[in-house]
């Protein structure tokens, strides 16, 4: 029997994703664990694999489409000596008050083994995945849904900004814009504050050049935007001596045993110490490797430490999880590899999403000191500047040693001044002792 | 020298004095012109004292009823001059009420006539001494009156209109009432409870014309077996007056007529704007028919002037004059994203015997459109609470965008339907959907229940049938 092949949810927040390229066309016999095709979400592209076996009869939406929502058909794939017209199997005949159990939305076609199994649901009322909320008639969900309408992207005319009918209404499909002069990613505006000018309207035309936003700009402005909007920040400064850090690293960098090649096996950062050293000390602080919902904090139980890496075209915070059953070396070495794979778009969502803290250097950059925004789900983030010899004053005597400034940013519905303070004296401490880490 | 008012509402009617009352909240110096009582036709001479009157009629109708609950009375009776008098004291009561609201929240009331007089002016009359009253913004509320017609006109003592029909003096023992809208049908229904031989003329080929088919059919049903005389498609071509009786002629669709002599007639042949004597002409504003042309905010097209509920048009409806009252009191104090107002979400109740209640598209409406619909239905036979009430004839009735799962219409006849309407008004106000509807838990055992049952049947997935 002919069944769909269904766009995969490569995340569990996933709602839509761009079709980038089909590896197999019509008429192609498939097997499971042949790549069909490579769909790009918001944050990496990735690889589709095919789990039952068959072939290919029709390819229903043309690579290169953009806002391909979740368990829409994008294929046909037919059983042995079925002809290349057969109809899938009717699934549309739920009845349209059961549509939005996401359940009874049966993907035919999951994606393997890094992926949940459960699809979102066709038509989620919940909050966005970056955390904040569209206002929108159930009315006007659907008809979005029905009509491909990226609803987020929508300005809303009802009652409070709400989305009503009308507004989707008007809308085109996949072409969703926002109504001039409204904020483009925060989602619909904030009830009460205007929204900010186009910028389009300041400047003659052909006096710039237009870049028009991939996935991964809109996720970052939508992302931030949020953040730093819904997350009550504060922030948290404290210098740190690197004289002791620098002089272990050296001597374990010098240590590092060679291959034939003369090349060593490892190369520690300081960076690297920043990550165990923020490791240890989540361990210790609990309150702070925690997130807020609005029910309640979860705390963490173990470390999962994210790290901003800055990409030419963006920028992502891979994690490092259970980094404090990591040793320096593993640290160092995965956080290498993560780098890598983000800078050729490979991550994959379970090596970027969730993470209990992040790690925001700066300081090869040369840069002092900085805040960072906090990533959520989250609470708080170190903003890390150069290390660089200072004068300082020790037992009332003025002497120079390597200093380091770390600027913690913090969720203060999660984590209050004192809490967040005993955290920092504590990374301080791992950062200045390495040693210390050990006891 | 004058007051000048930042909103003077003429009318003191349920659209005007909710006006007022949102105008005096929102900081504007406030005054209606009311030439009669506050509450207007609403509470004075429609809605309210009618409910009075059909809450003593419904209390008749159970009484004769005693022997199925397991009662028994003798010898009760009724007093139509009592039943008046307390229908007429309800009116004075909240009349008085509005009348305190009124000062609760600093509100002038000017009695008498208004008549604009130029920018910023009116001219109020009060037994023939006029009064200069100034407002930066006027906003006309005068209502709405009965329509006659050539032929067909009151006479306040044989021939009725709704405010004789109120304050009988003697019981008539038959009646001819000209119209089935809403108001026909419920003095035909308060006098056919209480003994009188009724006979309903209606010139359309069904009763209540404005309400789905499905739910006109169960009420002609149901009248006619009360013993309700309904002539449907027929005009009233001539009322002769005698002494104390009127020989009506009736003429059917086919040219065929006939005589039937009764003791009272009331007109409910539909109303008609209050748009004479309060200076239109002389201020430009549009008047179509009877009506004034008013914007979606109640713009009237000249600076500084307003017009709300009956005046612009229907639906006719005292909740609907309330909301317009509030949208202008609100666009006038620049308060922003007002909202106009949506027709499709007003609900229309008559408090005839069944009830009926009905919200948006009829079924039929909802197939001219073109769109794909599906239908639910649930009779209050298949519901508990009906049963124990002894009120198990009833219909609820659904209508659905097949696609979309929007609630396109609901239709309602039967006890207590009056008070359900909400829900389904919530649910298209708030857009909610068939799939929200189907979730939502009904508390059991209530009416309400066939409110969900019948948007489960849309889906053939109702449980009690």
């Amino acid at each position: 029997m002919a069944t769909n092949i269904l766009m995969p949810a490569l995340s569990p927040t996933m709602e839509e994703g761009k079709l980038a390229k089909w590896l197999v066309k019509e008429g192609d016999t498939v097997k499971s664990g042949t790549i069909l095709a490579e769909i790009e979400t918001d944050k990496a592209t990735m690889e589709f694999e095919a789990v039952d076996e068959g072939k290919i009869g029709k390819i229903l939406v043309a690579e290169g489409t953009e806002g391909v929502k979740v368990n829409s058909p994008i294929a046909v794939l037919l059983d042995e000596g079925e002809k290349a017209d057969a109809v899938p199997a009717a699934k549309h005949d739920i009845p349209a008050a059961m549509k939005d159990i996401g359940a009874a939305v049966k993907a035919e076609v999951a994606p393997k083994a890094d992926a949940p199994k459960a699809a979102a649901p066709a038509v989620a009322a919940a909050p966005k995945t970056d955390g904040t909320r569209v206002f929108a008639s159930p009315l006007a969900r659907r008809i979005a849904a029905d009509k491909g309408i990226d609803i987020s992207a929508l300005a809303g005319t009802g009652p409070r900004g709400r989305i009503v009918k009308s507004d989707v209404e008007n809308a085109k499909p996949g072409a969703a814009k926002p109504v001039a002069g409204a904020p483009a990613a925060a989602g619909g505006g904030i009830p009460g504050v205007a929204p900010l000018p186009d910028a389009r309207l300041l400047y003659p035309a052909g006096s710039y050049e237009e870049t028009p936003h991939d996935s991964m700009r809109k996720a970052i402005a939508k992302r931030l935007t949020s953040a730093k909007t819904l997350i009550p920040h504060y922030y948290l400064t404290v210098d740190c001596n690197l004289t002791a850090l620098m002089a272990v690293r050296e001597k374990m960098n010098a240590a590092a045993p060679k291959d034939k090649d003369k090349k060593p096996a490892y190369k520690l950062s300081v960076n690297d110490f920043i990550m165990k050293a923020s490791a240890m000390a989540l361990m210790k602080h609990p309150d702070v490797n925690a997130s807020w919902t609005d029910t309640a904090i979860l705390r963490h139980k173990d470390a999962d430490v994210g790290v901003a890496v800055a990409l030419d075209f963006g920028l992502i915070t891979p994690i490092i999880f259970k980094a404090q059953t990591k040793g320096l070396v593993e640290i160092s070495n995965e956080v290498k590899l993560l780098a890598g794979l983000a800078k050729e778009k490979k991550l994959k969502p379970n090596q970027y999403e969730g993470g209990g803290f992040s790690v925001s250097n700066l300081g090869m950059y040369g840069i002092k000191s900085f805040t960072s925004i906090i990533n959520p789900p989250q609470s708080c983030i170190i903003a890390v500047g150069a290390g660089e010899d200072r004068a300082i004053v020790v037992n009332g005597k003025i002497e120079i040693a390597n200093v380091m400034t770390v600027t913690m940013s913090a969720d203060h519905r999660v984590v209050d001044g004192g809490t967040g303070a005993k955290f920092l004296a504590t990374l301080k401490q791992f950062i200045e002792e390495p040693a210390s880490m050990l006891l | 020298m004058a007051d000048t008012y930042d909103v003077v509402i003429v009318g003191g009617g349920p659209g005007g004095y909710v006006c007022a009352i949102r105008c005096a909240q929102l900081g504007l110096k406030t005054a209606v012109v009311e030439r009669d009582r506050m509450g207007g036709i609403c509470l004075n001479w429609g809605c309210i004292p009618t409910k009075a009157l059909l809450r003593s009629s419904e209390i008749w109708h159970l009484m004769h009823r005693l022997e199925e609950f397991g009662m028994s009375a003798d010898n009760f009776k009724f007093d139509i001059e009592k039943v008046v008098k307390r229908s007429r004291a309800v009116s004075k009561q909240l009349s008085d009420g509005v009348s305190f609201l009124m000062k609760k929240h600093k509100i002038v009331v000017i009695p008498g006539e208004a008549k604009l007089a130029g920018k910023g002016k009116l001219i109020v009359t009060k037994d023939g001494k006029t009064t200069d009253v100034s407002a930066k913004n006027i906003v006309l509320a005068t209502g709405a009156r009965a329509r006659t017609m050539p032929g067909l006109e009151p006479d306040g003592k044989l021939i009725w209109t709704y405010r004789e029909a109120m304050v009988p003096t003697m019981f008539p023992t038959s009646l001819l009432v000209v119209g089935s809208g809403a108001i026909g049908i419920e003095f035909a229904s308060f006098y056919k409870t209480l003994g009188a031989e009724v006979t309903v003329v209606e010139i359309l080929d069904r009763v209540m014309p404005v309400e789905d088919e499905e739910i006109s059919a169960f009420a002609a049903k149901a009248f006619t077996k009360q013993g309700m005389k309904l002539k449907l498609g027929t005009q009233v071509t001539e009322l002769k007056k005698g002494a104390d009786n009127v020989t009506c002629t009736l003429k059917a669709k086919d040219g065929k007529t006939e005589t039937v002599v009764v003791d009272r007639v009331i007109l409910a042949m539909g109303i008609v704007g209050n748009v004479e004597n309060i200076g239109l002409e002389v201020a430009g504003i549009k008047v179509d028919r009877t009506h004034i042309v008013a914007g979606k905010y109640g713009e009237t097209g000249v600076d500084g002037v307003w017009a709300i509920g009956d005046l612009v048009g229907g639906p006719w409806l005292a909740h609907k004059a309330m909301h317009e009252g509030v949208i202008v009191a609100e666009k006038i104090a620049g308060v922003k994203g007002v909202h106009p107002l949506n027709t499709s979400n007003v609900a229309g109740c008559t408090y005839c015997w069944p009830q009926v209640a009905s919200v948006g598209m009829t079924e039929a409406k909802a197939r001219e459109t073109g769109r794909k619909i599906k239908v639910g239905k649930f009779p209050f036979i298949g519901n508990g609470k009906a049963i124990a009430m002894g009120e198990a004839e009833g219909l609820v009735k659904t209508v659905f965008d097949a696609t979309t799962g929007e609630l396109l219409g609901a239709h309602m006849i039967g006890a207590e339907v009056t008070e359900l309407i909400q829900g389904y008004v919530i649910a298209k106000t708030g857009e909610l959907t068939d799939a929200e509807l189907s979730h939502t838990i009904f508390p059991h055992p209530t009416l309400s229940e066939m409110m969900h049952e019948a948007v489960l049947a849309a889906d053939g997935a109702a449980l009690h049938i």
